[in-house]
């Protein structure tokens, strides 16, 4: 497998940890309780610590004399292969708890695989991240469960986040070509078979939430290309402004 | 209680204070000193969040990771002090949600320094070189403050802080070795934060109304002055060894003293922001009535979720 | 209705071997929570190895104003400590 090959199925993974460490980082200070402040900002720091650790082994692979930073900061925002799931704004608590728990029964499941990997930089860093992924899923668990069957309002600003976010569910199962090679020269995971245990997964907790499974047909996709949202825009400028209008500089 | 009977337990009181032993949530103690120490162990817990405000305000935009991670964590911190000492300040009596309210009705001060806007990056060096300098002079005496959940608390945050600020100061030296531009922008954040960092200690010792008794409770162990004068005295020789210049012409070494001579303070300015009208008060005030309001239904939420699931259990038991 | 999250105390075991220590107090509204937030607000550093966290209503706390009933007695009891006792001299330890 070509290193540009691995270092793009990289980047499918670590993206989708910077953007949504950014995205949750964005909260800091603007919690409902500061128990929560304090809970989401560390999951927040988990993501980001994951993703200098892809980073950096993408730095080493690709050659020149990158750095994390280059990798983070400095590409467009077609090079970003995030999935539009975890790009999708802070509108309210209920928002930032559905994308993560949609996100994260993804991810463990996926790094339950890729610990398997026979890239062992790859499988360290799953291993790894395993802990700290478990530990969110159990924190959104609990927390769509608290929403789910608390409060009459709770359970409508809850089910519109999961309507609202269930249409970009879908792409976390789609196949990129880096993928496909990476599967096939045994580094990377064949997500397709993850989707009917997210899926099961995803309704016992929606259930016992108290939730409806949205029936949904038509889903959104175009991250994994680079092709975003809206939104993505904004979070790279913010992400971007200090690099981008300082160029060249060590901080 | 008879008048007699309290002055009493009052003298006692004072006696166990003077002989260093500690004071605890359900120990007698006078009116006067629950509600002094609400009132300063609030103000610290409202400084601590408040204060993650103009920090957070660069979360995003910090210019690296580690910057970045570096950054979040310290924010994370100033919450997890915050909750320490909200929780001193709740076994006196009185609850967060409460405190709380005195906040966001502007009843309860918070430390003026925050509501200076962050504007540039180094703006995050300064504050973690100077606030946190200055705040660390503020609460290493507390420590052994008299009043044990307190002191606990303290301690708790002194340990934490510890690298605070050398977070701020390495933000400030790496800007300071960097290309022009970057030294420029550390210049121009110690020009703006300098004075309100000294302002920061509190008003002159001449102006202050609580020193005497916080003196006798051990809630200070040094006059306003003094602790002042400990951290030009310690931060002016900082300044030197990266090439920075202190924004005071009046600045000198005093060989006779062994201190640091230094300018006037604009007091007026320190008033007007304590009394509301700093660049940022309103913004600060906002932010955070904001973010209660908004949390008010996912509390709620949870205590509901909690109440039922406790109703289940109890069914299940019968 | 008061809607605001109990206090909890939080008990922390540093490593296997020591007590659960009391490490301080926070809110939330049921234990999972309790224990959840405990996690994240006194175990950051690696604080810890255990924790247990009991709601604080639920705690009985001795009145310091009986302090000398409950523990003055014990002052005088000198006999319950070893040094009460005298050795001959050639023992050295016992």
């Amino acid at each position: 497998m070509k290193n540009e090959n691995k270092i793009q199925y990289i980047y499918g993974i670590a993206d989708n940890a910077l953007i949504l460490g950014q995205r949750l980082s964005e909260l800091c200070g603007h919690g409902p309780s500061l128990e929560t402040d304090i809970a989401t900002t560390n999951m927040a720091l988990d993501l980001l610590g994951q993703t200098r650790s892809y980073y950096q082994y993408v730095a080493q692979l690709s050659g020149e004399e990158k750095t994390e930073d280059d990798i983070a900061f400095l590409r467009t925002e077609r090079q970003y292969k995030n999935v539009l799931l975890v790009e999708q704004p802070n509108v309210h608590f209920g928002y930032v708890i559905t994308r993560q728990f949609l996100y994260d029964v993804f991810h463990l499941l996926l790094l339950q695989e890729l610990q398997n990997s026979n890239d062992e930089m790859l499988s360290a860093i799953a291993k790894k991240a395993i802990k700290e992924v478990s530990y969110h899923q159990r924190f959104s668990s609990d927390w769509i469960k608290r929403l789910g069957d608390g409060t009459d309002e709770s359970r409508e600003k809850v089910q519109e986040a999961v309507n609202d976010l269930w249409k970009f569910t879908d792409e976390l199962f789609h196949m990129t070509d880096d993928d496909k090679i990476a599967v096939e020269s045994g580094i990377g995971v064949d997500v397709t078979t993850l989707k009917d245990k997210y899926h099961q997964i995803v309704k016992e907790i929606l259930e016992e939430a108290t939730l409806m499974v949205p029936e949904v047909k038509w889903f959104q996709k175009g991250g994994k290309q680079g092709v975003h949202s809206e939104h993505m825009g904004y979070l790279l400028a913010d992400l971007q402004y200090m690099q981008r209008t300082y160029p060249n500089m060590k901080w | 209680m008879s008048e007699k009977e309290i002055k009493n337990l009052e003298e006692i009181f004072e006696q166990r204070i003077a002989r260093d032993e500690k004071i605890e949530p359900k120990d007698w103690m006078p009116e006067k000193y629950r509600k002094t120490h609400i009132r300063q162990i609030s103000q610290h817990a409202h400084s601590e969040i408040v204060g993650m405000l103009p920090e957070g305000n660069w979360i995003t935009r910090a210019p690296s990771l580690r910057r970045k991670v570096a950054l979040l964590a310290k924010v994370q911190d100033e919450a997890g002090h915050g909750l320490y000492l909200y929780s001193a300040c709740e076994t006196l009596g009185v609850s967060r949600d409460e405190l709380y309210d005195q906040l966001h009705t502007g009843k309860a001060k918070y430390s003026s320094i925050f509501n200076y806007p962050t504007i540039t990056w180094a703006d995050i060096g300064a504050i973690g070189w100077l606030v946190d300098g200055a705040a660390i002079i503020n609460q290493v005496p507390l420590c052994s403050t008299s009043y044990g959940p307190y002191a606990r608390a303290m301690i708790r945050v002194c340990k934490e802080e510890s690298f605070h600020q050398r977070q701020g100061y390495e933000i400030m030296t790496t800007l300071a070795k960097g290309t022009p531009e970057q030294k420029a922008m550390a210049q121009d954040a110690l020009n703006r934060w300098w004075w309100p960092s000294l302002m920061m200690l509190g008003p002159t010792d001449a102006e202050s109304i609580h020193t005497e008794q916080s003196m006798k409770w051990k809630l200070k162990r040094k006059t306003n002055d003094e602790l002042r004068q400990q951290f030009i005295d310690q931060t002016v020789p900082q300044a030197d060894i990266i090439g920075l210049t202190v924004p005071d012409p009046d600045l000198k070494w005093n060989e006779e003293t062994g201190h640091y001579d230094f300018g006037e303070i604009d007091w007026d300015e320190f008033w007007q922001v304590v009394k509301g009208h700093g660049p940022c008060n309103h913004e600060r005030m906002s932010a955070r009535v904001n973010a209660w309001e908004k949390g008010e239904w996912v509390r709620d939420a949870a205590m509901a979720y909690a109440k039922k699931q406790e109703e289940k259990k109890l069914k299940k038991a019968i | 209705m008061n809607n605001n999250w109990p206090l909890w105390e939080v008990f922390v075991r540093s490593k296997n071997g020591l007590e659960h220590r009391h490490f301080g107090s926070l809110h939330a509204a049921d234990a999972e929570m309790a224990l959840e937030n405990a996690r994240d607000v006194y175990t950051r550093r690696n604080e810890g190895v255990s924790i247990w966290v009991v709601e604080s209503k639920n705690i009985t706390a001795s009145n310091p104003e009986n302090h000398g009933e409950l523990f003055e007695p014990a002052q005088d009891k000198v006999y319950r400590h070893p040094t009460f006792y005298t050795l001959p001299d050639e023992v050295k330890h016992m």
